[in-house]
């Protein structure tokens, strides 16, 4: 007879490996969850925003103007959140107007994040005169009011989405800059940069092979921190009517169209400033739960 | 003390000069002053004279020059739509903003300073989970909207306060709140921070050791070394207060420099947009070099460095 040697189970003994060790870090982090749950929605929601909404965000009835949403006696399933001043399905362009802020937010962080990287990572490098010049940079941008360039700017040349992608991009690399320097100055003065010097490896080499990969971390904290802020501005510029121009649906401006009738129906305002406001909520708790998990030293 | 203080004026300085050139060569960069001077309709020949006239043909660093001369002696140019000096309407307007700004500021510091107090005392609980999410949302909530959300609550159905205008004392509480609650999170996240580490200091443990009350050693101890940071974040703060006054000025109708610069930027008046960036920059700057004295004054490490 042979005997069957009993089947053994031993996934318990065998060590995570670091990248799954990481990923149920991540996942069991509640700030993540929730923040990247959120965010996750949202992103689809402006993707899919044709096959979603449940009426084309730009056409009006006019006899239909500000009707309540389905949660008031009056509201109907056929305009889940009411309609606007226009008549224009509510819940539809909100949906549509995701894609403003997420466009905006995401190309702003980017533009801002490649000007406050590069001016952060040359000065922490480099020190000396370098360093000098550019945190005078740094200073000189801390010191420029941002919501009122970006205004005088927009309204001057024009409010199209590239130009408030770009306004907002060249103005809110400050932080980027700020922490990419300092940690740049910690690597630097690390063996194995010294070590790689030492070898002859080129300058570039070493900033892009050495330096970069170790800073990615605090790079991706501030980033999503940049988006958060960089949605914030837009909404208040489109607010203000210099930014998302109607009829494109954008929260911030839903908001602004919405003021009129704030006082009579609440819904008309709350509805995309609750929007925004989970949002950004979702993308900072995202940050913060990245930076927990990545560098759980700097917390408080 | 003084080296370090000329020093930093210096640097001071030199941001202020290069933000005006900032300022001048974007302005001009983003609109062209000849069409905005001639107004709406006007044919092409009355801009081009205009152009000549005005000076806004020459190359833009003689301009710079020449605005700065007339700056340094005090002349800003005049507003084609006010038809009065910039700098009377500054001097004019800028007393409203300071004031929402400086009460804004006292509103954050009321609520961050014993919020982030109380959460380092006792960290973890209640109070330290209501000072977090109050932070949160602070960072989340746009400013627009939660001036909108008090005016609809505290002045249209509780009626309590007045929801525009700056007649009275009342006009001023719901922007300073909305502006304030802005630059609550980071006040009271360093202090929170700033307290956690003094109390595990070893001078705190002395004090606790040499029987000192409780009440001593947390506010003569403990907080006036926590607060030393939270003094130039609430400097640079304010400085920030005062540049995003724009949109609270507009949304309560308050007559300070936020709502001027708003007015004038629809109207495209150059001169007088020029003014207001450069008078909050000039603020923020001030604001800076002064928290950097306060520091260096109260630090010795600092000026020595």
């Amino acid at each position: 007879m042979v005997s069957i040697p009993p089947k053994t189970t031993n996934t318990d003994f065998v060590p995570a490996s670091p990248m799954s060790q990481k990923l149920s870090r991540v996942l069991n982090h509640k700030s993540i969850t929730i923040g990247g749950g959120i965010l996750i929605v949202m992103i689809l929601m402006a993707i899919l925003a044709p096959f979603i909404a449940p009426h084309d965000p730009f056409s009006q009835n006019l006899t239909k103007r500000f009707l309540d949403p389905v949660w008031y006696p009056k509201g109907t399933w056929e305009h889940p959140l009411g309609t606007d001043s226009f008549g224009r399905d509510y819940l539809s362009r909100m949906i549509f107007g995701a894609r403003a802020s997420l466009l905006i937010g995401f190309s702003a962080m980017l533009i801002s994040g490649l000007i406050g990287t590069t001016l952060g990572v040359l000065a922490g490098y480099f020190g000396g005169r370098v360093d000098m010049v550019i945190t005078f940079i740094i200073t000189t941008r801390l010191a420029i009011p941002v919501i009122l360039v970006a205004l005088v700017v927009v309204a001057l040349a024009g409010n199209s989405l590239s130009i408030v992608i770009w306004v907002l991009g060249f103005l809110i690399w400050d932080r980027f800059a700020v922490v990419m320097r300092s940690a740049t100055q910690q690597i630097r003065a690390l063996d194995y940069v010294t070590a790689a010097q030492a070898i002859g490896c080129s300058t570039l080499r070493i900033i892009f092979s050495e330096i970069l990969p170790n800073i990615t971390n605090a790079l991706i904290v501030i980033a999503t921190l940049e988006v958060a802020h960089a949605i914030l501005l837009e909404a208040a510029l489109s607010f203000l009517g210099l930014g998302v121009q109607p009829p494109t649906p954008s929260w911030g401006l839903m908001v602004s169209e919405g003021k009129g009738m704030m006082f009579f129906k609440a819904w008309v305002i709350a509805i995309p400033g609750i929007a925004l406001f989970l949002l950004v909520l979702s993308i900072n708790l995202l940050g913060d739960g990245i930076r927990d998990v990545t560098a759980p030293e700097n917390r408080n | 003390m003084l080296i370090y203080a000329l020093k930093r004026l210096g640097v001071a300085l030199l941001v202020f000069v290069s933000i005006s050139i900032i300022g001048f060569v974007l302005l001009r960069a983003s609109g062209d002053p000849a069409i905005a001077l001639a107004g709406e309709g006007a044919s092409q020949q009355d801009v081009e004279y205009v152009r000549q006239h005005y000076g806004f043909n020459r190359p833009i660093y003689i301009q710079y020059v020449d605005w700065a001369k007339r700056a340094l002696t005090g002349d800003l140019g005049d507003s084609i739509y006010l038809r009065q000096p910039v700098s009377q309407v500054i001097a004019e307007r800028a007393p409203t903003t300071l004031l929402l700004g400086a009460l804004s500021l006292c509103f954050a510091l009321i609520l961050a300073i014993p919020m982030g107090v109380l959460a380092a005392l006792y960290p973890n609980s209640y109070i330290d989970r209501t000072a977090l999410t109050i932070a949160v949302v602070g960072q989340a909530l746009p400013t627009f909207f939660f001036s909108l959300l008090l005016i609809v609550i505290f002045g249209v159905w509780l009626h309590w306060l007045p929801i525009a205008g700056n007649s009275s004392w009342k006009n001023f509480i719901m922007p300073s709140i909305a502006l304030g609650y802005y630059a609550t999170p980071a006040i009271m996240r360093l202090t929170r921070a700033g307290m956690i580490e003094v109390l595990s200091s070893d001078y705190i443990r002395t004090a606790r050791a040499k029987g000192l009350r409780r009440s001593t050693v947390l506010f003569k101890h403990a907080l006036r070394n926590a607060v030393i940071p939270v003094v130039s974040l609430a400097a640079v703060q304010l400085g920030f207060m005062l540049g995003g006054s724009v949109i609270i000025e507009s949304i309560f109708s308050l007559n300070g420099l936020g709502n001027l610069a708003w007015q004038t930027i629809r109207r495209s008046d150059f001169e007088v947009m020029q003014a207001v960036v450069l008078t909050i920059a000039s603020f923020y700057i001030l604001l800076t070099y002064l928290a950097d004295l306060l520091n260096a004054f109260l630090d010795p490490r600092i000026r020595t460095s």
